[in-house]
Parts: structure tokens; C-alpha cells; sequence
């Protein structure tokens, strides 16, 4: 089956995968903020971050709303909106487009909930094929000992409560995500990801993932990719400090 | 052709639904813009009532998890023909799980106001790859009747310029530029998708229905066949003394003689 469009675009897609507290949208900030200064233009696009459909996300969350399927078919909507406007046209014109998160985000999370592996490949088959997919490797002790120590609790569907894993959302959370990281790591082969060891310092990280795009993307003779004379803010997307507070 | 086998998914189907508990009817109406489907399903609906039968009808943008969203989204200028396309298929499923497969498993006679063909019909019009949006919706239970309310665009004019007083943005494909106006989209948009239903009826066996007569015509029409599909459906349901029982004790709604009529009880 074939999962992608193979249509090719004059810009670069970057994305970051990973379980949540491997780090990867600290490095995506690093990567951007590099990217710029060497004067590309660079656009960011976040998981469920549509204007249309967020709030809708939201709500369902709030009020225990979704089934498995509802929960992937929303955030596909929520992806092909970011699609048709954010991904897409930025492509065409030769940006670099860098994206926390991506399809592959459903195929494990959708799958991990029992949706049918097949037919959430098939679901995402209008999302355009990155040229380079970053794969934060981390164990889930570490993930966990990271969101623990950042945030205030482990939220609902993050932590699958909707499966009724477990009562206990520290187990549930343990449960879900070992699946998660199970999809990932199968995933590997399939989309040709880019492995980072997530346990690594951050700037270790950063120096890899700096010297695999300047290989893949070709950054010396960067052809047909748009020049950007702008250096202020990215849109929406927060600074590495920011991240870490 | 009365299908009489227990319902089945057209693909790999829901995670944990037994479709083996839904013994209700699920009958589609399904139909271009403008041909008369809602016309159809309120009189279908208490006609079915009278009759003795529970009956549950639903229909596009119904739901409650992006009904609103829906048409909020169509008021703007932003909303892209593939994420139109995904809104319906969360809303479907939405309505799928929450209200259709309840409905069957208590043994209602569920009408739908359109189902996924006409989704499948819109986004293959607007461009999407149908072998994509087919399966997109492979997720959707095998209905046990399609009645394809079948007309031409010149049949749909008068309808949607005297009935509903003009022509709706999105019904005449405006988001995809087909035409100068209002008129020469939609006439260009509905023959479109008029086409792609047709090549659809054999693919998913809808049974066609005439639908350039009046609308008692067509309700005529499609009484005869409901008929013949809930007789043959009783019929079975008797050989099964044992389930239609249970059934009967679980129902606890106001509905109680509809379900024995549907259970033949």
C-alpha cells in the first residue's frame, strides 16, 4: 500500500517524533532557530494546532467525548487543515517546513489504541513524505521522570485513560506509551527515521541532528529553497528556553 | 435483494463492536442535493411510527462532537476541500458509534439521511482520490437497504430555487471554483457527483429509485420496498425466539411495541 504522496515541492518537510518528554521539541526549536540564521526561511507547524478544529479537540477531551476512531479521525482533520494551509503552500514556495509531530504520531498512537493499523495508514495517504523524520529514541522511565518533573499531572488521553489500562494513571500512562514506543520503533525501517539517542546531552543531539540536515537537505547548494532575510520570532513556535521552563 | 445476514463492516470495521447484537434495520436514503431525501425520511419516519417500529433517524453534520463545528467552519473562507472531507468522516463516526449502533442494538429501525456515499461522491467531485475516501469510510457498517433517490440536475432546479429559495456556497462546489456563478457551479458540481453515484450503485448494490416523480411516488415506491425488507425481517427474527425475547426484556424505552414489531415478537 502506498502511504504519502510522492509529489515533490521545491521546499523541505523536517519533522520530530517521539514520546512526549523525549525532548524532540526542544531540538525542533535548536533546528529552526540554526536554520534561520543561516538564512533560510523556516515555518513551524504544531500537532493539533488548527484554528478550525482545535477548540472542538478540546472540548471532546474535556468532556470524554472520543472513541479510538473519533480520536484519529479529529486529528486528521485537525492535520489536513494544517495540510492545505500551513504545510503545503509554504512547500511550494521553497520554505523549509518544520513540523513537531506528524502522521507517524497517529499511525502509533491510533494503533496503540486499536484502530486498525492498515486503515490509519491509509487515512493520512494525502500527508506530503518528509524529507527528513527525527525519531527521539528514549526509555519510558526517562520520559516519565522528565514529564513528572515538568509538568503538574499526566493528562488523560496522554496517559491512555480512555482504554481503562488501569486505574492508576501513572501505570496507565506506562502501559499506552510501551505500546507507543513498540509502533515507533517498528516504524523505523518503514519511513526511514532518523534515530537520535534522546538520552544524549542536548547539545550532542543538536550537533547530529545540524550535521544529518546539512547532508540531506544540502544546505551548500541549497536549490530552490527560499532565502529569508526576516530573523525575528517564529510563528507561534516557543524558544528552547521557553520549552525548559 | 433483501439482505437478511447480521450486519458487517465494509472494512476492518470499529475496535470491540459485536455486530452480532445489532439486530435492528440500518436503511439509508441517499440522493443529490436538492432531490428530496429529508422529504422522504420525515415521512418514511411516521409512517414506520404508526406501524408499530422504533424508528431513529440522523443525518449529516448531526453530530454532537463537530456538528457545530461543521457550520461554523462553512462560514468562513477558510476550510479546504480535504479537511471538509475529514470533518464529515469524524462526524459520521461520531453518529456511528454514539447513535447508530445504539439505536441497533436495541432493535430500531435506524433511517439515515445520507450515509458515507454521498461523503465518498462529494470528496471524489471536489478531487480526492476515491480509492482514498472509500476507504477512509471502510470503517462504516454495510446498511441492509440503499434506496438511491435518483434524478438529473435539471429535476433538482426547481427545488432548490422555489423550495429553498437559492442556491447553498457549498452544495454547488463553489469552494472548487467550477463555475462563474451560483448556477453554473452547482449545475456542473451536482452533475459531478450525480456521476459518481451512479458509478457507485453497483459497487456498494443501491437500489435505485426514480426520483423525478412527486414525492408520493417515490414515498409509495419506497414503502413497497420497506415493507418487503422488515416482513423478510421478521420472518427470520422468529426463528430466533430465544434472542427477540431478550431483547424485548432489556428495552426499557417508550418504544417497547416498535421493538417487538421490529424483533417479531
Amino acid at each position: 500500500m502506498r502511504v504519502f504522496s510522492n509529489r515533490k515541492f521545491p521546499g523541505k518537510l523536517i519533522v520530530v517524533e517521539g514520546i512526549d518528554g523525549s525532548g524532540k521539541s526542544t531540538q525542533m526549536s535548536l533546528l529552526s532557530h540554526w536554520l534561520r540564521s543561516r538564512g533560510f526561511g523556516v515555518l513551524f507547524s504544531e500537532w493539533n494546532s488548527s484554528p478550525l478544529v482545535r477548540e472542538t479537540t478540546r472540548r471532546g477531551k474535556k468532556k470524554d467525548m472520543f472513541t479510538p476512531t473519533t480520536f484519529s479521525l479529529i486529528h486528521a482533520t485537525d492535520f489536513a487543515d494544517r495540510i492545505e494551509r500551513q504545510i503545503l503552500p509554504p512547500l511550494r514556495a521553497g520554505s523549509i517546513v518544520c513540523a513537531d509531530r506528524y502522521a507517524f504520531t497517529a499511525f502509533a498512537r491510533d494503533t496503540a489504541r486499536g484502530v486498525s493499523r492498515r486503515w490509519v495508514r491509509n487515512l493520512y495517504r494525502f500527508a506530503i513524505r518528509p524529507a527528513i523524520a527525527f525519531y527521539f529514541r528514549v526509555s519510558l522511565d526517562v520520559a516519565l521522570g522528565r514529564i513528572l518533573g515538568g509538568r503538574d499531572a499526566l493528562k488523560y488521553y496522554e496517559a491512555g485513560m480512555d482504554l481503562r489500562l488501569s486505574r492508576d494513571v501513572e501505570e496507565s500512562f506506562r502501559i499506552f506509551q510501551g505500546r507507543i514506543i513498540e509502533e515507533y520503533e517498528a516504524m523505523i525501517g518503514e519511513f526511514n527515521f532518523q534515530v537520535i539517542d534522546a538520552t544524549l546531552s542536548i547539545e550532542e543531539q543538536q550537533t547530529q541532528i545540524r550535521a544529518i540536515v546539512e547532508e540531506k537537505l544540502d544546505l551548500s547548494h541549497p536549490n530552490g529553497l527560499l532565502k529569508s532575510p526576516w530573523r525575528g520570532p517564529l510563528n507561534g513556535q516557543p524558544s528552547a528556553a521557553h520549552l525548559l521552563r | 435483494m433483501v439482505n437478511q445476514a447480521p450486519l458487517t463492516f465494509y472494512g476492518d470495521g470499529l475496535p470491540g463492536i459485536d455486530t452480532g447484537s445489532l439486530i435492528g434495520k440500518l436503511i439509508v436514503v441517499e440522493g443529490p442535493d436538492g432531490v428530496g431525501r429529508s422529504t422522504q425520511v420525515g415521512l418514511l419516519r411516521t409512517w414506520l411510527e404508526h406501524g408499530g417500529h422504533a424508528v431513529m433517524d440522523t443525518g449529516m453534520a448531526r453530530s454532537a462532537l463537530v456538528g457545530k463545528t461543521i457550520k461554523q467552519a462553512k462560514q468562513g473562507n477558510t476550510l479546504g476541500p480535504l479537511t471538509l472531507s475529514m470533518f464529515y468522516a469524524t462526524d459520521f463516526a461520531d453518529r456511528l458509534e454514539n447513535e447508530i449502533i445504539p439505536a441497533l442494538r436495541a432493535g430500531f429501525v435506524v433511517l439515515t439521511d445520507r450515509y458515507i456515499y454521498s461523503s465518498i461522491a462529494r470528496a471524489s467531485a471536489r478531487g480526492s482520490d476515491p480509492a482514498w475516501i472509500r476507504q477512509v469510510f471502510d470503517f462504516a457498517l454495510r446498511p441492509h437497504a440503499i434506496y438511491y433517490l435518483r434524478a438529473d440536475v435539471q429535476d433538482l432546479l426547481p427545488r432548490v430555487v422555489y423550495e429553498r429559495g437559492g442556491f447553498d456556497y457549498w452544495e454547488s462546489g463553489m469552494d472548487v471554483r467550477l463555475g462563474k456563478d451560483l448556477y453554473e457551479s452547482f449545475v456542473r458540481y451536482q452533475k459531478r457527483v450525480i456521476r459518481v453515484l451512479d458509478s457507485m450503485a453497483k459497487r456498494y448494490d443501491f437500489q435505485i429509485v426514480d426520483a423525478s416523480r412527486s414525492p408520493d411516488d417515490i414515498f409509495l415506491d419506497l414503502k413497497k420496498r420497506i415493507t418487503r425488507l422488515l416482513k423478510a425481517a421478521s420472518g427470520s427474527a422468529r426463528r430466533k425466539p430465544a434472542r427477540a425475547e431478550a431483547v424485548a426484556r432489556q428495552a426499557a424505552s417508550p418504544s417497547h411495541a416498535g421493538l417487538r414489531e421490529v424483533a417479531g415478537v
